[in-house]
């Protein structure tokens, strides 16, 4: 006896309807099957999974398989199936919320944790670098190059100046295991004569809160970095990336 | 919210930032870089990308430099970003990985520069683990070698052949 077409519209997933809530121009059943998000995609077959077939799976309303997978944190989220889909499907969105379906603590603890220690330092640190430890560094690597290298014994960096032009952000990594890294950046700042300022709060550029798929840590993250920059008066919120 | 990329351009442009690529005109090493997804194609698009192809050929010399394919907009991420290095899943990760490794390789550069910190983490592991023999650098290192200000400490992640250039 033939067997009845699926009908994909009566595919019922609640976690199908969540995300076409959340997805408002992300019609899913605009997809075409065609494979050209999975194609070009290095997380292709990790897991026995891939783009299209997560999508499909999540269309036929498969909750359990789509939220417990741990393919969701082996997608990075880089939008390469978006840019290249034809239909335009958000597929990192769906990643994304799937990430979010899983209770907080059995989200991968690595990540968790660098969320967490962000939320917990007034610096933003994903590693913890307290107020103290980033003045301490900043100025104890600034001396060392204006000791031994004649060429900048006058160069500044200022940690908190009130209507610096640019507020400049760092990532952890500097400060915490390879301090020396910043002074390039210092010396190309330098060089050019640019007005420029760190924060003491909030110059951490990291934010894991937001590869945790945690709405609220994230958005707590971000405003808090933005007041540090609003605070100082800053024009420019600058990236080091 | 500007990237630094944007201001390296500028200057460079506007002769704040005097770099050339002579230091590499005999030495003629050649560089790759990676076009950070969330800087490029989430963020800036192809505009920054060619700010940051602008900056690199400025400081190691047009001849010098090879792109990756594809690029830009179109780039493969390296698997380095979205949690990746922190999730646990290193076996996963350097499968993912591996598509940027061959991609690297392909190109045949000695050095392949990362402005993001994420790529630059992760493709060091790559290059490590798959025994590519390639370096990975950051940006501001090379602006700095090519400026003459390069300082003896902040050579970390420089080859042998380019230790002492410019001390």
């Amino acid at each position: 006896m033939k067997e009845d077409a699926i009908k994909l519209s009566e595919q019922k997933g609640e976690f199908r309807k969540k995300v076409e809530d959340l997805l408002p121009e992300g019609n899913l059943d605009l997809c075409l099957t065609c494979g050209t998000c999975s194609a070009g995609c290095p997380a292709t077959g990790l897991e026995n999974m891939d783009a299209r077939k997560f999508l499909r799976m999540v269309m036929y309303g498969m909750d359990e398989e789509v939220t417990t997978t741990p393919w969701v944190w082996m997608c990075t989220m880089c939008q390469r199936c978006i840019y290249a889909c034809p239909m335009r499907i958000d597929i990192p969105g769906l990643v994304y919320q799937a990430r979010a379906s899983w209770p907080r603590e059995k989200r991968p603890k690595g990540i968790l944790g660098s969320c967490d220690m962000a939320l917990k330092t007034e610096t933003c640190s994903a590693m913890g670098a307290s107020v103290e430890d980033w003045k301490f560094v900043v100025e104890d690597v600034l001396e060392e190059v204006r000791e031994t290298q004649p060429q900048f014994k006058d160069m500044e960096v200022h940690i908190d100046k009130v209507g610096a032009e640019i507020f400049l952000n760092q990532n952890s990594r500097e400060p915490v295991t390879e301090a020396e890294e910043m002074v390039p950046l210092w010396k190309i700042l330098h060089t050019v004569g640019a007005d420029w300022t760190y924060g003491a709060k909030g110059w951490a550029a990291e934010n894991y809160c937001m590869f945790l798929a945690d709405d609220k840590a994230w958005e707590e993250i971000v405003r808090r970095k933005a007041k540090a920059v609003d605070e100082l008066k800053c024009k420019v919120w600058l990236n080091t990336e | 919210m500007r990237s630094i990329i944007q201001y390296y351009a500028q200057w460079i442009r506007e002769g704040k930032l005097k770099v050339n690529s002579d230091w590499n005109k005999d030495l003629k090493i050649k560089f790759t870089v990676q076009d950070p997804c969330q800087l490029v194609r989430k963020s800036l698009g192809d505009p920054i990308a060619e700010d940051l192809r602008f900056v690199v050929k400025s400081v190691v010399g047009e001849e010098n430099f090879i792109d990756m394919v594809p690029n830009k907009s179109n780039n493969y991420c390296c698997g380095g970003g979205g949690g990746y290095l922190q999730s646990g899943f290193n076996d996963a990760r350097r499968k993912y990985g591996k598509v940027k490794f061959d991609q690297i390789i392909r190109t045949g550069a000695q050095y392949c520069i990362t402005p993001c910190h994420n790529c630059h983490s992760q493709i060091m592991d790559l290059s490590k683990y798959y025994e590519g023999g390639f370096y990975v650098v950051h940006l501001w290192t090379l602006i700095c070698l090519s400026l003459g200000i390069l300082g003896e400490e902040e050579r970390e992640y420089l080859g042998p052949e380019l230790k002492e250039v410019g001390l």
